[in-house]
């Protein structure tokens, strides 16, 4: 995938992860490291109960069982749900802890009411956005996705889905299409002055909660990966412009130049040159 | 596929009311070991349906030694809840498939994956 090329336009998801793709994904030093830190963000902002208990979460888009592997390690149990086989293929080779299905968001969560403790979803939802065949509808399958969703949490529990949306009327649609069927909560911006470290987490809670999730870098910060790499072209440079001295003046020689010219047009009643012309007026009290 | 998660799965066809649980049909079950903890274990069994569990069991060909009806005293008892841990999370479907109550319709479970895909009239 190109820079600046979004996977959801290329091809549907179960097509675009391919066994290829699948592969390349999940040999990839770079993606593992991204797709982990995402998880352990994302469990962050679960502020799961700090009590010792392995906790039932839900992986939705689970993949190759990348994330997956982040919550065995954190000690929660998982299920995990994704579209592309050849993912759950490789998440299967990979003897993942968790178990894996296939299957569609958008036809809704295939789950029992009230039996998670948490759901994590890292850069899946987006996909919801778009209409891969004729039968699809966004909002339809948005709205599915999230009540059944909200159904399968216990009371109390959050869904924290990470997400790249395309543009702002993307995320304000998934919010709002979270929003509509009962979950509290919105989105949670992490590094929002940063082009390529900003993050977005809908951090969504069943019940009300007085939990309030602190988004990362706000103060300018950047992440580490992003310093390393950002050079800064800003428009500042341009803003500093050479003017005159600097004084913010033209000087004497402006104005006497000037004083010439507008008596060679005819004017009489320009003051004469003296060497109190360009000259700084005292305040007099 | 363990017995947890078919615990937790029911079937998302639109208008099915009778939606769980699964019929399990079976062509190969596997044992794998997990880690036996028995605090997950007593975390997670109120909300275990556990008549669901029996019967998943039972097809399964690990309903030994499961008592009919379970109440959280027998959660301090080792030997039952070895085998709950055993029936719960070791015991896994590789090969078969998940019958809808309501409608029969069959998801194909290989390679320990259910397709709980849809077509488009079913959603």
């Amino acid at each position: 995938m190109g820079k600046g090329e979004r996977p959801e336009h290329t091809a549907p998801p179960e097509i675009f992860y391919n066994e290829d793709e699948a592969r390349k994904y999940t040999s990839n030093s770079r993606m593992i490291e991204i797709q982990s830190s995402l998880t352990e963000r994302a469990v962050e902002l679960l502020a799961l109960p700090d009590d010792g208990v392995p906790k039932m979460l839900l992986d939705v888009g689970c993949g190759s069982g990348l994330s997956g592997e982040q919550l065995t390690e954190l000690g929660q149990m998982w299920v995990g749900f994704d579209i592309s086989p050849a993912m759950l293929d490789v998440a299967v080779e990979r003897e993942v802890e968790g178990d894996v299905c296939l299957h569609d968001m958008g036809h809704g969560m295939p789950l029992r009411p009230g039996t998670f403790d948490g759901a994590i979803s890292i850069s899946a939802v987006q996909w919801l956005c778009n209409a891969d065949k004729s039968s699809h509808d966004p909002r339809k399958r948005l709205k599915r996705f999230f009540e059944t969703l909200y159904a399968a949490l216990r009371r109390g529990a959050r869904a924290v889905l990470q997400v790249y949306p395309e543009n702002a009327s993307q995320a304000e649609m998934m919010v709002a299409a979270a929003m509509k069927v009962g979950f509290s909560g919105g989105l949670v911006v992490d590094f929002p002055h940063s082009t390529r470290a900003k993050k977005y987490f809908l951090v969504l809670m069943v019940g009300t909660s007085t939990y309030i999730p602190q988004a990362k870098g706000l103060n300018g910060e950047d992440s580490n990966e992003e310093r390393s790499e950002v050079k800064v072209h800003g428009r500042g440079s341009n803003k500093k412009r050479k003017m005159g001295d600097g004084k913010g003046s033209k000087g004497k020689e402006w104005i006497f130049k000037k004083k010439e010219q507008m008596r060679k047009r005819g004017h009489t009643d320009i003051p004469l040159d003296t060497k109190y012309t360009g000259r700084k007026r005292r305040h007099i009290t | 596929m363990k017995l947890l998660t078919h615990n937790m799965l029911a079937c998302h066809i639109k208008g099915v009311k009778n939606n769980f649980p699964f019929m399990i049909e079976v062509t190969k079950v596997e044992t794998c070991d997990a880690d036996y903890d028995p605090e997950f274990l007593r975390h997670m069994f109120p909300r275990i349906v556990w008549p669901a569990f029996l019967q998943g069991a039972e097809q399964m060909g690990c309903r030994d030694g499961l008592p009919e009806a379970a109440t959280e005293e027998m959660l301090q008892e080792d030997t039952f809840l070895k085998k709950f841990h055993h029936a719960l999370l070791e015991v896994r479907l590789q090969e078969g498939a998940l019958v809808c109550p309501e409608t029969g319709r069959k998801f194909p479970v290989s390679k320990g994956i259910p397709n709980l895909l849809l077509t488009e009239d079913e959603c």
